[in-house]
């Protein structure tokens, strides 16, 4: 039960070989024993797992179940969860209980009947790619604990990765769904921008924020995003489009697929281990049929400089709403109004994230907009346009997610520059709205490595095809880390 | 360009975050080497293209005038650090 798929843990339920409390529990006694080691979780509270069990169970039993319903899954802990601890790895939220659900809660647990077993551990308030940033305390990689497991939906995916739950939710705004899963050797998915409700979301940089799945395979990740997508009237960005299945084709043989290599991922700066994965992958999709194109992503070198720009600037605005007033921390002593939010700023949020909103506040000043802000917004069109010229000649992009494997525990937290451009690969996706995946290609050194495939928009069902065929072949996404039973 | 010490407290000032010089310096080397890194864009000629404020390039969505939500105003002042009355406690601010 604990290596299952998805659609194995369904049919057990439906055929009534466990119940949701049994495999709810399973899971529970998984997270207490490991959970020490690896620090993925940061709230768990077995009573409300079990309660939502029971109704799921009720669920089965009066024959009203989806194909979820019962199944446990860990929640990236920047979901808001009526009735649950909502810290988004800050400490200015170390004690926030949410009095509401954000979309993909609601969806999730009562709609599709989900057990939410807890929330996991992320950078503060996803700013990073190790997962050091958290005010809880890093997580660490179940492929080896003294590296980091990526991030920012790093608990989420050692979560997976160490099968304390059999899925997690992530969020995605510079690869944080897709690098995690790359240096845990899992599947994820970052939909189109708009797919998923960012409603009760904990807004970060709102025009690249989006939700999605974190699983162990394709075909988890497609009954997953069926649960999470959907439009969303409160969410003002959400598109209003017709309800789709996600896993119509995962079966579609691959034959005449066009591949496009952009040459710009697969020059200098990835490590020798990854890159030799990612050809090897490549080799097995020519053996599914699949044909290579070059294509060339000429602005994506100016994506983490345009991206440093935005993102700051969007998140300099949202956390301006981190006052002391309405919730969350304020500081113990302070003198008149201005000196409370100063302090309350000053002690509730931790290095990193200062640093993003010093950068945003001065990108956003008078006399520095033109030159900043709007240069930014005038390369992501230039991006944007790139994609629109590469999927031309092609019907999906690959290439590196990472470029490299995990890395160290500490090796590059003391220089920002040196950990943003460990998603150099994924940033240009975020820019340009489109639906990105990470799935396991192979190990360098013992590490996992992982594939990126970028999709056109609303391509996500592709992506899973494209995915879901290539784990029929292999079996790297099945390798399990040592140690952990 | 890189930033000065005191540019380092004015956009701390603007941001509402009180920092101590200690804490200026240190920030003053890490946000001139991520200027560095955006700096890099300057390179690029833009010249004519409109900027891209989000992906789908839509514009807002309208709803009607009508009330859509119950009454939780319990539940959120349950979570502010300070109220009384069914208000937020601020320092005072008009003497």
């Amino acid at each position: 039960m604990i290596a299952a798929s998805l659609r194995q843990l369904s049919q057990a339920l439906a055929a009534k070989r466990i119940s949701s409390v049994e495999l709810t529990r399973l899971f529970l006694d998984r997270i207490e024993r490991l959970n020490p080691a690896l620090n993925a979780f940061v709230t768990v509270d077995p009573e409300k797992s079990l309660k939502v069990a029971r109704a799921a169970d009720a669920r089965i039993a009066a024959g009203a179940a989806g194909p979820l319903t019962g199944i446990p899954i860990a929640q990236k802990d920047i979901f808001c969860a009526e009735g649950w601890r909502t810290t988004c790895g800050s400490k200015m939220l170390a004690n926030f209980v949410s009095p509401y659900d954000a979309t993909v809660i609601r969806k999730m647990e009562a709609e599709a009947g989900l057990v939410s077993l807890g929330k996991t551990n992320m950078d503060e308030f996803a700013m990073g790619s190790s997962n050091e940033t958290s005010f809880f305390g890093p997580v660490r990689n179940p492929w080896d604990t003294g590296r980091v497991p990526g991030g920012s939906s790093g608990g989420s995916a050692a979560a997976v990765a160490a099968r304390l739950a059999p899925a997690a939710t992530g969020t995605d705004t510079g690869g944080s769904i897709r690098q995690p899963a790359s240096l845990c050797n899992l599947t994820g998915l970052k939909p189109t921008y708009g797919v998923v409700s960012r409603y009760g979301m904990i807004a970060f940089a709102s025009s690249l924020d989006q939700g999605g799945p974190m699983a162990a395979s394709a075909e988890d990740c497609a009954l997953l995003l069926n649960a999470m997508a959907g439009f969303d009237e409160r969410d003002s960005t959400s598109l209003d489009r017709p309800a789709e299945d996600y896993a119509r084709d995962l079966e579609r043989p691959l034959a005449g697929l066009r591949i496009g290599l952009p040459r710009e991922f697969f020059g200098e700066g990835c490590a020798a281990g990854v890159m030799a994965a990612v050809q090897a992958a490549l080799g097995e999709y020519g053996k599914l049929g699949a044909t290579l194109v070059e294509v060339s992503l000429p602005n994506s070198h100016l994506s983490v400089p345009a991206y440093y720009v935005i993102a700051p600037a969007e998140a300099s605005s949202n956390l301006s709403r981190f006052d002391g007033v309405r919730y969350g921390y304020r500081a113990p002593e302070y003198g008149g109004l201005d000196d409370m939010y100063a302090k309350t700023r000053a002690q509730g949020f931790g290095d990193e994230v200062k640093r993003r909103i010093l950068i945003g506040a001065y990108v956003l000043s008078h006399g520095y907009y033109d030159a900043y802000y709007l240069q930014a917004q005038r390369i992501r069109r230039l991006i944007a346009d790139d994609f629109v010229e590469a999927f031309k000649a092609c019907d999906v992009i690959m290439g590196p997610t990472s470029p490299s494997t995990a890395f160290r525990l500490g090796e590059k937290a003391a220089d920002p520059v040196q950990m943003y451009l460990s998603d150099i690969y994924t940033i240009a996706v975020n820019l340009a709205g489109l639906p990105g995946m990470s799935i396991p290609c192979g190990f360098a050194d013992g590490l996992p490595a992982g594939l990126q495939l970028i999709g056109n928009y609303f391509a996500e069902a592709r992506l899973l095809n494209v995915a879901h065929r290539y784990q029929q072949a292999t079996d790297w996404h099945r390798r399990p880390p040592a140690g952990l039973e | 360009m890189p930033l000065t010490l005191e540019q380092v407290q004015r956009i701390a000032h603007l941001a509402r975050i009180e920092i101590s010089e200690s804490e200026a310096a240190t920030t003053q080397g890490h946000l001139n080497g991520i200027f560095r890194l955006i700096e890099q864009m300057q390179a690029a000629d833009t010249t004519g293209i409109e900027p891209m404020a989000h992906a789908q390039d839509l514009s807002q969505r309208l709803r009607g005038d009508a009330v859509t939500e119950d009454d939780r105003r319990a539940a959120f002042l349950a979570v502010a650090p300070e109220t009384e009355a069914g208000l937020y406690l601020v320092p005072k601010v008009i003497e």
